[in-house]
């Protein structure tokens, strides 16, 4: 029979090999799919995938992944110090939006002051935010070993009921007509996250983005502090007798990705969204995890994992829009995409052996 | 790169029509009734029309992409059907000036930009006009959504419908603090239910209520955004239903023969963008008429259930004797009329 | 502001209902995390257990035949994960989100053809003698049967962890699977089963919610449940009984604060919405360390 046997070090090729199986793995069920519910396969698969890329209007989709693939990127890139030190922060989702409201807050409050000051103050504050909020399941773990994973879950709730409260009161713009939301920041210049060159998709945040990429990928690689996290991951008892330090390895994980999230959201809170609004979260913080978890919670991983939902966001929008099809299929597809992602990395670590059961 | 964007969509026959939608078309509510709109639009038309249209688009950054992926794709028109849109679409407007948009119930416009909205109000006269009549133990149960001008606008009048028939009527208000969620919304009516009340009106869009009410008996209620038929005729009496149809067609007829101007729409039972529903047999005969004469009198613009005297919460005048609401001020209102009691949350 | 307009014994009563799905959602979770087994994909296999049920209530007129349609669905899912998980080694974290994902797609494809339709009639069942008990009797015993089916799993669970040898054997596999498989017991196995069975539960939880409590499928229906009982495990530290009073807290807060609103009481409703999460965070901090299961999360894999 099949028997796994644990690889002494993850397989190079495969690392780089199985997430090209599991998007043609993708393709080829989910045109199965799309063939049952109606459409052409070749097209739909082509819309999703290539459209953003190589479309008559690519010029417009290429910034487009930097938008919707940067708060991904910058979560995910935060979230994997955890991830790698056995650190689970999954409330990601709840410290995008407390660095949204902090940031917004102290833009709002300036409002209508102009002054360069403003929006650094907003970034600060937005990482602030975010690593406050980070801290509640970080101390809480330390002081009285709580699970992190639960308690920062919950938080996400909570966060979200502060998000509606703000947007229906104190955030409430006082000129939107008694509608709930607040003043669109990026109508503020000062407060405004605006594209950096016009049309290029690169706003703050995405050059956030990339500079935690590079930030990440030195630490881990060249850091004494990257060196801790992975010794950690490996096993927490080698990593305490190379005398890490294991609250403070929680607190700075969760402080790295709290603030990072936070970062996120005030980002997005003060460009491409504009505002506060009830439903201003839209899942980046859990799906971020997911991207996490697809780049091998390594940076360059990391980056091209974000930029691969990205993708299937803008193409599942195309393929809508152009086909027909509907916005249930492309979450499905999401999702088969993640599955085989997920399946297919047992080859990374492991290795297939065929076995002869011996009797016992 | 704007410039580039303003680019003129290349000549073609068919008229593209595009509809960004806030949820699923499947949501039997809110979405469900705009993509039947777009059904009937295609049904109207057939060949000379093609509609697009994206799901569940978040209101940010990807309402914007959706829109201006439309736009590029050709699309002579977008109706975007949130209110959430609003920024967005004038971001959007303002870079393909050639592109003819319409924001539901916003209050932003443009060169290209309309605006529309339906006057529910209007049909919640005719809701509170049956609450009133047809209650028993006097306290009519209204389920809200969030605490914003539509929905107070829709508590006010059905309040002073209901009151007119019947001066004990009294209202009982619970905020769901959201526009779809089953569970809470049938946990709203059973609450409401087990506090007396025996008419329930909803302003949020699934069937639980009814169910509730059902399983209570005794209870009636009015369908929301969809007809809701199936609960009917106990204890779904009549229904507010959201009909686009009619300003979807009109509206692409106007870019077809290229008479399309930027204009506020704010039309009610008369366009017949709101229906009132079937009252159906449960509702004692001489109510059912009065309330279909109510209906009618709206319809023909003869009445306006927002007309004076009518007093604000605090007891300070609001309008005079045989003065009627500006839209205005209806379109911004937050405040009860008096007799309401309790606060609306802030 | 008229509290006497809240009626205590219909409160109670209402209470039961409302909690019924996220109890029949959260007692599967909690065995399947008492096994070592983190499942995030609870809303992706409630939704599905309710388009599952909905449909084969509607195409048999049988809403019996609709819940187990539901349960086989949301089992059906659910061994997805297993197989992810346990087989393949996956992270469990990631694979359960990817599911939530996957199982809301997979439901509203579904249900294409299901909107606006009405479910058969379930009818409550008024239990005799008990029933007219005064005070109780309202409170307790005039619900609908799945109300009942899930008090019955809750005392189920109960006994089999505790009570039984399988119990005992799916509890040392979530405590310690090294030590449970150096025993002989098969993890894996202990562990798909316990997929199963919290697949199953999860998908009459939202079969409740579609053919009881709406009766309707609409996309997305489940509203955020499925997060809801994830966090009442969490809160009853995986005890059976506890889970019931979580349930209870959970669902009576929403109810609580709509009783308030409608008695005209101001209250700040987002405040009360979030305090049930607060408390349980306040009671994982109270029970402290070591009572999650040891292995919660952890992936197994038999080194030889």
């Amino acid at each position: 029979m099949l028997m796994l046997e644990k690889r002494p070090n993850p397989s190079r090729g495969w690392t780089i090999a199985t997430p090209l199986l599991a998007v043609l793995l993708t393709m080829l069920f989910g045109g199965i799919l799309f063939a049952a519910l109606g459409k052409n396969p070749f097209e739909t698969i082509r819309s999703i995938f290539f459209d953003p890329l190589f479309s008559e209007f690519a010029f417009y989709y290429r910034p487009q992944l930097l938008i919707k693939g940067a708060p991904l990127v910058l979560i995910a890139i935060g979230l994997s110090f955890g991830f790698r030190a056995g650190v689970w922060n999954i409330g990601a989702e709840g410290q995008y939006i407390m660095g949204a409201l902090f940031g917004a807050g102290v833009g709002l409050a300036f409002y209508p002051m102009e002054s360069w000051i403003v929006f650094p103050l907003m970034v600060i504050a937005g990482a602030v935010g975010g690593t406050l909020w980070a801290m509640i399941p970080g101390v809480l773990k330390v002081k009285f070993g709580t699970n992190e994973i639960l308690v920062s879950l919950m938080l996400v709730y909570v966060a979200e009921q502060l998000l509606a409260s703000m947007a229906l009161g104190a955030m409430r713009n006082p000129e939107g007509m008694g509608f709930p939301g607040s003043r669109n920041l990026a109508q503020y210049p000062s407060a405004a996250n605006l594209e950096i060159i016009s049309g290029s998709g690169m706003h703050w945040g995405v050059v956030a983005a990339f500079i935690a990429v590079i930030f990440a990928y030195i630490t881990l690689s060249r850091h004494i502090f990257g060196f801790q996290v992975r010794l950690s991951g490996l096993s927490p008892r080698a990593a305490a007798f190379a005398g890490v330090n294991p609250a403070r390895l929680v607190l700075v994980c969760l402080g790295i990705s709290g603030a990072l999230a936070g970062l996120a959201g005030m980002f997005e809170v003060a460009g491409p969204a504009g505002q506060v609004s009830i439903d201003f979260n839209v899942g980046y913080g859990f799906t971020a995890i997911i991207v996490a978890f697809l780049g091998r919670l390594h940076p360059v991983g990391i980056l091209l994992a974000g930029g691969l939902m990205a993708l299937t966001y803008i193409g599942g929008e195309i393929a809508q829009s152009n086909l027909g099809l509907p916005g249930a299929a492309i979450q499905l597809l999401q999702g088969m995409l993640l599955f085989f992602l997920l399946a297919v990395d047992v080859l990374t670590n492991y290795r297939i052996r065929l076995r002869i059961m011996e009797q016992t | 790169m704007v410039a580039s964007l303003g680019m003129p969509a290349l000549a073609q026959d068919k008229t593209k029509v595009g509809f960004v939608f806030v949820g699923p078309v499947g949501d039997g509510g809110w979405t469900y009734e705009h993509n039947q709109g777009r059904l009937a639009l295609e049904a109207e038309f057939g060949d000379a029309v093609e509609t697009v249209f994206v799901e569940s688009v978040p209101e940010g950054p990807d309402a914007e992409r959706v829109m201006t992926q439309m736009a590029l794709g050709g699309a002579d028109l977008i109706f975007t059907t949130s209110f959430g849109y609003m920024d967005q679409t004038m971001n959007i407007a303002a870079k393909f000036p050639d592109v003819k948009f319409e924001h539901a119930t916003g209050f932003k416009r443009a060169d290209n930009v309309s605006t529309y909205s339906a006057r529910f109000y209007e049909g919640r006269a005719v809701q509170g006009h049956i609450a009133g009549s047809m209650t028993k133990s006097n306290i009519v149960g209204y389920i809200g959504s969030f605490p914003i001008p539509e929905v107070i606008r829709g508590i006010n009048s059905a309040y002073l419908h209901a009151k007119k028939v019947n001066p004990d009527v009294e209202f009982k208000i619970v905020w769901a603090y959201t526009w779809f969620d089953p569970a809470k919304e049938a946990e709203a009516a059973t609450v409401l239910i087990e506090q007396g009340a025996d008419v329930i009106l909803q302003h949020t869009d699934s069937t639980a209520p009814q169910a509730a009410a059902q399983a209570a008996g005794n209870v009636i209620t009015f369908g929301q955004a969809s007809d809701m038929a199936e609960f009917g005729p106990t204890p779904r009496v009549s229904s507010i239903i959201d009909n686009w149809a009619p300003y979807y067609i009109a509206r692409t007829k106007a870019v077809m023969d290229g008479t399309w101007t930027s204009t506020d729409t704010w039309d009610g039972i008369g366009a017949g963008m709101v229906g009132i529903g079937e009252i159906t047999d449960a509702v004692p005969a001489e109510v059912k008429a009065s309330a279909e004469a109510l209906r009618d009198q709206i319809a023909a613009g003869d009445y306006h259930p927002f007309i004076g005297p009518i007093n604000k919460q605090d007891g300070s005048a609001w309008l005079a004797d045989g003065e009627t609401a500006d839209d205005g001020t209806l379109a911004g209102m937050n405040f009860y009329v008096e007799g309401i009691v309790g606060d609306i949350p802030q | 502001m008229d509290l006497s307009a809240i009626n205590p014994i219909l409160l109670l009563a209402s209470l039961m209902v409302a909690a019924t799905p996220i109890l029949l959602a959260a007692i599967g979770e909690l065995v399947v995390e008492r096994a070592g087994v983190l499942n995030l994909g609870v809303e992706g296999m409630m939704i599905t257990g309710a388009i599952c049920g909905f449909a084969v209530a509607v195409g048999t007129g049988s809403p019996w035949l609709g819940f187990m349609g539901a349960a086989l669905g949301g089992a059906l899912l659910s061994l997805l994960f297993g197989v992810l998980t346990q087989y393949l080694l996956s992270n469990q974290v990631a694979t359960g989100l990817a599911l939530t994902l996957f199982g809301l797609g997979l439901s509203a494809l579904m249900g294409q053809g299901y909107i606006g339709i009405k479910a058969p009639a379930f009818p409550d069942i008024h239990i005799p003698l008990l029933g007219d008990i005064p005070v109780i009797g309202p409170i307790v015993f005039q619900h609908d049967p799945l109300v009942y089916v899930g008090l019955l799993l809750t005392g189920g669970v109960w006994w089999f962890l505790h009570k039984t040898r399988g119990g005992l054997i799916l509890r040392a596999v979530g405590e310690n699977h090294d030590a449970a498989h150096a025993l002989g017991y098969k993890v894996i196995k202990v562990r798909m089963l316990a997929i199963a069975f919290g697949g199953a539960c999860a998908g009459l939880g939202g079969a409740y919610l579609s053919l009881v409590r709406v009766p309707q499928w609409t996309e997305g229906m489940t509203a955020g449940a499925g997060w809801i009982a994830l966090a009442i495990v969490v809160f009853a530290g995986w005890k059976p009984w506890r889970l019931l009073l979580g349930a209870y807290l959970f669902g009576g807060v929403t109810v609580l604060q709509l009783n308030l609103q409608a008695a005209g009481l101001a209250i700040p409703v987002e405040y009360l919405s979030m305090s049930p999460y607060l408390a349980t965070i306040v009671v994982l901090v109270i029970m402290s360390a070591g009572r999650a299961p040891g292995s919660l999360g952890r992936i197994f894999h038999a080194s030889r």
